[in-house]
């Protein structure tokens, strides 16, 4: 049984209220406006009042407009038939295909019980020396490339989801520019990967609210096929723009702001959303890589700083590349231990060598006379960034441990490196005669 | 009949309630949604309307929707059968809720905490025409690896007479297991287990003593140089991914208590798979049993309800007094209060509170301090000792301890384990600053020693920013060893590897004796002439001694390792001289006793104030 309302009789930013009874909270609504229906949700009851928040903004809706109450929550329709198509942040199809009703389910479903999650035990190999190597991505993780526009972190974000070996891509654009969709798209497609892939796409152009929905939908989405034993991996790109939207509402509901802005539950938010990565015992799993781009590359801003705090790591791009300090996988542990004996050394040896390489670097931008033992650490960086580092650099993790030893009998004496003897014995490459 | 109130208003986790009879501050209420009834707490009323925080999702309900009040104040269950359990923050076995709901939790859904088919095996220690009062024992059980005393409950404030006695036999928690009569005559039957409101402190000990044993965590930095002492309260603020939950992850492993209880407060679910995980398969050497039988997971993890984040930490203090009250050494492990701190400021917010510092509501500060009061060693009324000894994450924003939780938690702790993004960032681990950190408990080394070493840190540190500015070859070939020594001291000894089996505990016994290896080296006078002399033997150096740290205590590895290292220091201490020279001497001068203390603090505070008086008076303490 649906309900109709024809009297609004507040609209402030994209929360309108009317008076009502019987109404849900959480409950889904239709408004009907000149500028076509759009959805809305109920955000508060209060007495009679039922505030609203407009997915596609209040602009253009007048207090006559119809508002229609849907007696349920936001759903969205999970089958096969998802693999190959593209939707807008509310759902609805953006490639000109067929809507699809059948087997609705709600969206932002209930928590994983922790009893029942699984010590996360896959690595997912990418090729890129600076994940596999130092900070290695793994099946289940939530993780974020923290970065700034202009960075290439589309393109990082492709290159991994066609490097993994997933069943399942799905791709969750926030305020995307539209080059930047269609690049994704077309890499997706020319690899042969779309029809494996989903894409949940709200464009810059876009009603800013839109694309509040854009993480549940595709999350709900991956979890059902995980489920079904998939192995899901969720790309959410750019969630600095996810953030904008629930300040603007929070603005709006005059909600008292934490810091700069930002609601005081922007971390429950994040959380809700990126917690739904997860490993399924005797089932698949959700994988989250996603994109928090930093306002003036400040990673104290709230939306990168909660990021940070909930994900299980973070890939900082910063020039091209993916920097040693900042990053970091907190999953790591759970599978280089696996991989080669030396791996979790060399990986610790090589990043506590490289914080002195910048020590002798400012040394050096002061003018003062570099040591022996400083031309050696210079050195190291350089072979450093220029063979591990730069992301044009594509090898097997293997390859690259076998590097990282080879850089480090290029520069320095056993000794130097603070790794154990018997790991030198071991791993430290032969002089050539 | 039953109490019931209807809904006037809902916002998000929040609904406010008419209601006709008495509502009681911080009583449980149960929203009724279909078939599931939906737990809340009343945390204000205002003449006939009550706001209550709903511990579920708020989805689905509507106005006039029938609430019940219970009249009970929100509490958990105490009696045998917590131990090894996983618990979210309203005492929800999760376990047991997995095995019926399978992945997913669900809202509405209640499971009482005790196991109540588990029968224990009951020695009574009272008899008829023996007088008792609250938590004294009438028998006791075995609960794993502990006599868990069956008292009287808390709450029972008057003084009483055995009625009746059980005798030795197999009970089940709600069995009777006594009969007690008050001065009125009135009988109360006990059994094995009772409810305590978790927002209120158990205080049924007879005094409060000063915590001055420490408490062993087996962490170098820690126990070395900024020791937790049992009964005692510690805080570790760090940025993100600076390793404050790998800190109390290793702690929660190796600390020599006899309870360990972690409270998973709002950070991620992953985090604590693990100890549920590896834990019931990891033997603790001390007691020979799983350390899970030692262990009480609350976890209430970013992800689940709010309002029943902010009751967590409470529920699990809970359980700590409990245990106390029986002469047992309890560590609560949280992590991280932040979350908690958030929990309370987004209620705050609901309720349209006047807002303090960074939205958080004005009674942050004593909030935090009396969560901190409840930790404590305590002589019981028996004469028997018990200590609850809390360590508590912060999480401050943008990794800038000059915010709100952090400073109201250093207010009260008494000892600061402060992360730097530095030291995570070179893989320094564990990344506890030892220039910015304090503590006002004594430790397994005297105190002069580790005032000693701090200065020590603090004077290579100087050197090092030396260095910065007048270059290497800007500083004298004394003051680059003494600045190669406190390299020395931090690579080998405060940094230690969480991921090698051998190198992350390092045992009290061990502690002491690599420490004074170390302490004759940073003392001595070395032969060493020139720089490049100098770097070339610390290097050698820490080569010997990571070896030394990941070979087994005692065993003929670390022994022959031990070796090699004192004939190679011994090759190098020149001739005649004894320990401590005058190259430190001088650098003690130079850098002043309070120079550590208050320097390196007030430099990162400009609120310093407050830090600077703590830190004076730690200073002082630890003379
Ligand atoms: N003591 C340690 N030894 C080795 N690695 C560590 C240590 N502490 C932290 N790390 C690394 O840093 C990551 C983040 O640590 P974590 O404790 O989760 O940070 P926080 O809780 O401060 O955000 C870990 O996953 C691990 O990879
Ligand atoms: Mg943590």
């Amino acid at each position: 049984m649906q309900k109709i309302y024809n009297k609004i009789i507040q609209i402030s930013g994209n929360v309108v209220v009317l008076s009502a009874t019987g109404i849900r909270y959480g409950e889904l609504a239709v408004i009907k406006s000149e500028r076509g229906d759009s959805f809305a949700e109920v955000i508060r009851i209060d007495g009679k009042l039922v505030y609203l928040q407009v997915f596609a903004g209040s602009g253009g809706v007048s207090t006559g407009d119809e508002v229609r109450f849907l007696g349920k929550q936001m759903e969205v329709s999970f089958s096969d038939n998802l693999l190959g198509r593209v939707f807008d942040g509310t759902g609805r199809p953006r490639d000109g295909g067929p809507t699809l009703t059948k087997n609705l389910i709600e969206i932002g479903g209930p928590t994983v019980n922790p009893a029942k999650r699984l010590i996360p035990s896959n690595m997912i190999h990418t090729g890129i020396p600076m994940i596999d190597l130092f900070n290695s991505l793994v099946e289940s993780q939530k993780i974020s490339i923290f970065t700034t526009s202009g960075e290439p972190y589309n393109e990082l974000l492709a290159r991994v989801a066609l490097q993994a070996k997933v069943d399942i891509i799905i791709l969750g654009g926030m305020g995307l520019r539209y080059d930047d969709y269609l690049f994704l798209k077309n890499t997706l497609e020319s690899e042969g990967s779309l029809s494996r892939s989903i894409l949940y796409v709200h464009t810059a152009a876009d009603p800013v609210v839109e694309c509040i929905m854009v993480p549940d939908i595709s999350l709900t989405i991956a979890e059902n096929f995980a489920l079904h034993g998939k192995k899901v991996l969720v790309l959410l790109t750019d969630m600095k723009n996810f953030c904008d939207a629930l300040k603007e509402i929070a603005i709006t509901m005059e909600q008292v702001p934490s810091n700069r802005g930002y609601p005081g539950d922007l971390y429950s938010q994040l959380a809700a959303r990126y917690e739904k990565a997860v490993d399924f015992e005797d089932a698949g799993s959700v994988t989250i890589l996603s994109v928090t781009t930093m306002p003036g590359n400040d990673v104290t801003h709230p939306v990168p700083d909660n990021t940070g705090y909930i994900t299980e790591g973070q890939y900082y791009l910063n020039n091209g590349r993916i920097e040693p300090f900042g990053s970091l996988s907190r999953l790591k542990q759970f599978v280089n231990k696996n991989t080669r004996d030396d791996h979790r050394p060399l990986m610790d040896a090589m990043v506590q060598l490289y914080a002195y390489y910048q020590e002798v670097l400012e040394k050096k931008a002061m003018g003062f006379r570099m040591t022996r033992s400083d031309n050696r650490f210079l050195k190291y960086g350089i072979l450093f960034e220029r063979n591990l580092m730069d992301l044009s650099v594509d090898i097997s993790l293997e390859k690259a441990l076998d590097t990282g030893w080879r850089i480090l009998s290029e520069c320095f004496d056993p000794e130097e490196t603070g790794i154990r003897t018997e790991l030198i014995k071991k791993f430290w490459p032969k002089k050539k005669q | 009949m039953k109490n019931t109130g209807k809904i006037v208003g809902i916002n998000k986790n929040m609904i406010t309630v008419e209601f006709e009879g008495n509502v009681k501050q911080n009583e449980v209420a149960y929203a009724v949604l279909g078939e599931s009834r939906l737990k809340t707490e009343v945390i204000r009323i205002k003449r006939n309307r009550a706001d209550l925080q709903v511990f579920e999702d708020t989805r689905g309900l509507k106005m006039d929707d029938v609430v019940e009040f219970t009249g009970e104040l929100l509490s958990v269950e105490l009696g045998p059968g917590l131990l090894g359990q996983l618990y979210d923050g309203l005492q929800n076995p999760l376990h047991k809720l997995a095995g019926e709901l399978g992945f997913f939790l669900q809202r509405g859904k209640h499971i009482n905490a005790l196991p109540e088919d588990t029968k224990w095996e009951f020695t009574p220690c009272v008899k008829p025409g023996d007088k008792l009062q609250a938590a004294d024992a009438v028998g006791t059980v075995k609960e794993g690896i502990f006599t868990h005393r069956i008292m009287v409950p808390f709450h029972l404030s008057d003084r009483y007479e055995v009625v009746d006695i059980a005798e030795s036999n197999k009970y089940s928690v709600k069995e009777q297991v006594a009969l007690i009569k008050d001065k009125r005559g009135s009988l109360i039957p006990l059994s094995m287990m009772f409810e305590w409101p978790i927002r209120s402190p158990v205080t049924l000990y007879r005094e409060r003593l000063d915590p001055a044993e420490p408490l062993i965590t087996r962490i170098r930095i820690i126990d070395t140089l900024f020791p937790v002492a049992k009964g005692g309260t510690y805080c570790i603020p760090g940025p993100f991914g600076a390793g404050k939950t790998v800190l109390q992850q290793i702690t929660s492993r190796n600390a020599k208590v006899d309870i360990v209880i972690v409270a998973a407060c709002g950070e991620r679910a992953g985090e604590v798979v693990e100890t549920i995980k590896e834990f019931p398969k990891i033997i603790d050497p001390f007691t020979g049993r799983s350390l899970m039988e030692r262990t009480i997971i609350v976890c209430n993890t970013s992800s689940m309800p709010v309002a029943a984040r902010e009751a967590s930490v409470y529920t699990a203090i809970t359980m700590a007094e409990y245990y106390r009250q029986m002469g047992l050494d309890v560590l609560i492990l949280a992590d991280s209060t932040s979350r908690w701190a958030q929990a309370m400021r987004e209620r705050s917010s609901r309720l349209e509170e006047i807002p303090g510092e960074e939205a958080f509501p004005a009674y942050l500060e004593s909030t935090i301090a009396g969560f901190y009061e409840r930790s404590g060693l305590v002589r019981l009324r028996d004469g028997s000792t018990g200590s609850i000894t809390i360590g508590g994450t912060v999480s401050p924003a943008g990794g800038n301890f000059e915010e709100p939780v952090t400073q109201a938690t250093l207010k009260v702790v008494g000892a600061f384990h402060g992360l730097s993004q530095e030291r995570s960032d070179a893989r320094h681990y564990p990344a506890i600053d030892p220039l910015d950190s304090w503590s006002k408990y004594t430790g397994i080394i005297d105190n002069q020693s580790r005032n000693h070493t701090v200065r020590l840190l603090s004077k290579a540190h100087e050197i090092s920013q030396m260095m910065k500015v007048v270059g290497e070859e800007g500083i004298t070939l004394d003051d680059y060893i003494l600045y190669l020594k406190g390299e020395f001291f931090d690579n080998v000894y405060l940094q230690q590897n969480a991921f090698d089996s051998v190198d992350m505990a390092t045992s009290e016994e061990r502690q002491k004796k690599v420490f004074s290896i170390i302490k004759e080296i940073i003392d001595a006078t070395l032969d060493l002439n020139s720089k490049d002399d100098a770097r070339n033997f610390f290097n050698r150096s820490r080569q010997m001694f990571l070896d030394y740290n990941s070979s087994e205590w005692n065993s003929n590895d670390f022994f022959e390792n031990e070796r090699l290292i004192r004939e190679w220091f011994h090759k190098y201490r020149k001739a005649g001289t004894e320990i401590e020279t005058h190259i430190f001497r001088q650098a003690l001068v130079e850098s002043e006793m309070d120079s550590h203390f208050s320097r390196a603090k007030t430099a990162k505070t400009k609120k310093g104030e407050r830090l600077t008086m703590v830190k004076e008076e730690n200073a002082e303490d630890i003379q």
